[in-house]
């Protein structure tokens, strides 16, 4: 048998399912599950994160509980999923920041956001710390640019390490029978699979949530936040090219490029988590891993928090709330950069890594 | 919830919904009346797979045409002639809207996987499976304003002169009420899983049948419409029955605890003895005649026999083969003498003569000198692990209902047809089904029949 309780439970629906094949039209994971006749370790992580909770296998399965059979294919992927980040994670030390999730993100975010709060304070006088800044290099009154550079940078570049690291180990789990190396049709594919969010639509009539009536509300939340996301990584990275290569320090008006792209980002990174976290707190109880409540809505919170305190600092800029906003806003981004490896943050680069893999199969399939 | 409604549907499947759904659109205040709890709703709709219509061209869903005349050829093959031939081919000329119709009420068909799902060219796949289709119809029907009660199991029918009153039932928390409605259409299904009506005909041997659908077809509505004058139709003592795993639960374990590996190894009964030719015909032609062959043996109980070079010929299986190292290993996880085990696949070994083995044509590998022959697919089992599956017969539906016309209304014993009962699905499906079957019958039975019937009883009551 397998390493853990949930694998052996994976792997008995797996089995049932195998032996069905109902739902085979439904989204990825039944296709999959039809390639094999026996499930490793490996095969059981790469379909529990191919699975994007759209629920409607279980609102159609006629061996959903309360048949004896017991078949729960959202929950027990879900779960599986879960252990699965913590399986992978880089360093292995760390992987038990998945346990308790929501208590080690909102810890991390208190203390980054303190941080920068008393850091400024010890670095500027009150006068600074609470003055009226306008006009270029405003916020670098409060922190050096190339500081704050330095600091973020390493940040970043922490979290993709370790997040390589830990993909790294899930592609050799689940690559095992082929192994390789993507091919950039498969990766191209996936890109598109993973953009417009193709298999939570519960076979087309969109996913189940809080009954059985399906509707597309979950996938709009999550595009708000997705790409509300992109967009605001691209204001950085659009100001940060601003600054080296035109030496355009911000602030910058608000018709300006950084800007309009971290507005539209901003509002998508409040509204788009709002609406998650609703339709998180609404979803029928036999379809959630409650024990992961609280690493999804620590996520959420931390996207929220990014988006609002960004906001909020566009909005006051100009006025003597600058200095502490601009505090709670790098304390945010930085706990947002440093937690991302070791939160809900991974489900969409394991999703990406099966979705690649499932792309090859299908391609290796239809070669053959 | 108002106690006198112009249509009363008995029932909660395929037939009940599609009646439901097209008594509504034809302007009736409509209630469905189910006696299962709410997950448990739709009959054997929730095991079913896929509906068999007539159409003229390929579809995105059909690969080629799939005409009235071919379908009614089909049925008249596996029936052998035991059908309504009027009945039937009406049937099959309304089951070609069926295919648009059905999606209008929400349905949806699975597409091509692109490779990973061959379509049909006769049947087409509900995408999610038959749960899924009922959820939808479900949707719709509760969106058009249809009442529908779970757990409302009909005690009694008031019936007078062949026309229908009242409807009495039990409710789980308010106790017995009556329900009035100025028509009927009865869609409740047959009786296969009331072990003690099977018992009539099949003596202490239904003890041993698994009852592989719903376990609320009880028969009780068409019992009473049989006792209250209405005309039956179709041989009571036959059900549709095939091999399923001897594992499987008493009822409702659906289609998963199918085998079909039966071609391709040998099947022995108690007594470790071969009872009937393996490779007779292709599978799935032959699918259905396993569970009767079981039926007739001691204790119902039978063994699929092969070895380990044949286990991924078939589909994956809910239970695992039971396995052995030896003949004599296995023989001894399944009770089974060993030495009369070994004799038997001693002899059909060394009865098997070489040929070409292709499992999608009747190809020439046959025994020779042994009773009964293996006429195709025989191969020698020969290979360790030796493997074996425990059946027995898995009872799909039953054939005896209630005679209709092409409106879906009930005839009396009389000949007369009622002035306001119709009936739908498997209830009524032994005017068209005599005997035998073809995939998705059931469900264009179903789906027809309950949109004539839903269409006839409003008529009815609106006039």
């Amino acid at each position: 048998m397998h390493g853990t309780r949930i694998l052996d439970e994976a792997d008995r629906l797996m089995t049932v399912c195998n032996s069905c094949r109902y739902c085979e039209g439904l989204c990825a994971v039944f296709p999959a599950m039809e390639m094999r006749r026996a499930f490793s370790d490996g095969d059981l992580n790469y379909l529990a994160n191919l699975c994007h909770s759209c629920g409607a296998c279980y609102v159609d399965c006629q061996f959903s509980p309360p048949h004896e059979f017991n078949v729960n294919v959202p929950r027990t992927l879900a779960v599986a999923r879960a252990e699965s980040y913590a399986a992978y994670a880089w360093p292995q030390a760390l992987s038990g920041a998945f346990t308790r999730n929501g208590l080690v993100i909102s810890i991390v975010a208190a203390l980054s956001m303190a941080a920068f709060i008393l850091g400024f304070v010890a670095l500027n006088d009150r006068a600074v710390l609470f003055g009226v800044h306008t006009g270029p290099g405003a916020f670098y009154r409060l922190l050096p640019h190339n500081a704050m550079a330095a600091l973020f940078s390493a940040a970043f570049l922490y979290a993709i390490f370790a997040l390589v690291m830990s993909v790294r180990a899930f592609w050799r789990d689940i690559g095992t029978p082929i192994g390789g190396r993507a091919d950039g049709g498969s990766i191209f594919q996936a890109i598109r699979d993973a953009g417009e969010l193709r298999y939570l639509h519960g076979g087309g009539v969109g996913c189940y949530n809080e009954d059985e009536k399906p509707t597309d509300r979950r996938k709009l939340y999550h595009h708000l936040t997705f790409y509300g996301f992109l967009l605001c990584f691209a204001a950085t990275s659009v100001a940060t090219l601003y600054h080296y290569l035109l030496a355009r320090e911000a602030p910058y008006p608000w018709w300006d490029l950084p800007v309009v792209l971290g507005t539209l980002g901003g509002i998508g990174l409040i509204v788009g988590p709002i609406g998650l976290f609703i339709a998180k707190s609404r979803r029928a109880p036999e379809l959630l891993d409650a024990q992961r409540y609280g690493m999804d809505v620590g996520f959420i919170a931390m996207l929220f928090l990014t988006g609002l305190t960004g906001m909020l600092l566009l909005l006051l800029r100009e006025t003597a709330a600058m200095g502490p906003l601009l505090a709670l806003h790098l304390g945010a981004v930085f706990a947002l950069f440093i937690t991302m490896p070791y939160g809900k943050f991974v489900h969409g680069i394991y999703r990406f890594a099966a979705l690649v893999r499932y792309a090859q199969e299908r391609r290796g399939e239809a070669g053959s | 919830m108002s106690s006198k409604y112009d249509v009363l549907v008995i029932g909660g499947g395929n037939a009940a919904l599609c009646a439901a759904i097209s008594a509504r659109r034809g302007g009736a205040s409509v209630l469905v009346l189910e006696g299962a709890p709410k997950f448990y709703r739709g009959g054997n709709t929730r095991h079913t797979r896929n509906m068999r219509c007539a159409h003229d061209a390929a579809t995105e869903i059909l690969t080629g045409p799939y005409t009235e005349e071919e379908f009614w050829e089909d049925l008249l093959r596996v029936t052998g002639g035991k059908t309504d031939e009027v009945l039937a081919r009406h049937m099959i000329r309304e089951s070609k809207d069926i295919l648009n119709w059905i999606v209008e009420q929400g349905v949806r068909w699975q597409p091509s996987l692109g490779g990973t799902l061959s379509l049909g060219r006769t049947n087409s796949f509900f995408l999610g499976g038959g749960r899924a289709m009922l959820n939808a119809l479900y949707l719709t029907a509760e969106r058009l304003g249809v009442d529908v009660e779970y757990d409302a199991e009909v005690t009694d029918l008031v019936i007078e002169d062949g026309m229908f009153l009242a409807a009495r039932l039990k409710r789980p928390i308010n106790g017995e009420t009556e329900i009035r409605a100025t028509s009927l259409v009865a869609a409740a299904g047959g009786f296969e899983a009331n072990i003690e009506w099977l018992k009539q005909y099949w003596g202490e041997a239904a003890d041993n049948f698994l009852i592989r659908g719903t376990p609320y077809n009880r028969g009780s509505v068409l019992k009473m419409l049989l006792d209250k004058g209405v005309q039956e139709v179709g041989d009571p003592t036959q059900c549709h029955a095939v091999a399923i795993d001897a594992r499987a639960p008493k009822f409702d374990g659906g289609i998963i605890t199918r085998h079909d590996s039966v071609v391709f190894g040998i099947v022995v009964n108690k007594h470790s003895q071969r009872f009937y030719d393996e490779g007779e015909d292709i599978w799935p032609k032959r699918y259905a005649i396993w569970g009767r062959l079981v039926a007739a043996q001691p204790d119902q109980i039978a063994y699929i026999i092969f070895d380990s070079t044949v286990v991924t010929s078939f589909m994956p299986t809910l239970f695992p083969p039971i396995a052995g190292q030896t003949v004599a290993e296995l023989a001894g996880k399944l009770e089974l003498d060993p030495v009369a085990l070994e004799k038997t696949i001693t002899e059909f070994n060394a009865a098997v003569r070489p040929g070409t083995f292709d499992h999608t044509v009747l190809d020439d590998c046959v025994t020779e000198g042994i009773t009964p022959a293996k006429t195709h697919w025989a191969r020698r089992i020969e290979t360790p692990p030796y493997l074996a599956y425990p059946v027995r017969p898995g009872i799909t539906f039953t054939y005896l209902g209630t005679r209709v016309n092409k409106e879906s209304r009930m005839l009396m014993a009389d000949g007369r047809p009622s002035a306001n009962m119709f009936a739908a699905g498997e209830i009524m499906a032994g005017n068209v089904l005599g005997k035998g079957y073809a995939a998705g019958m059931g469900m264009t039975i179903g789906s027809v029949f309950g949109r004539i019937a839903g269409r006839e009883a409003a008529k009815h009551a609106r006039n």
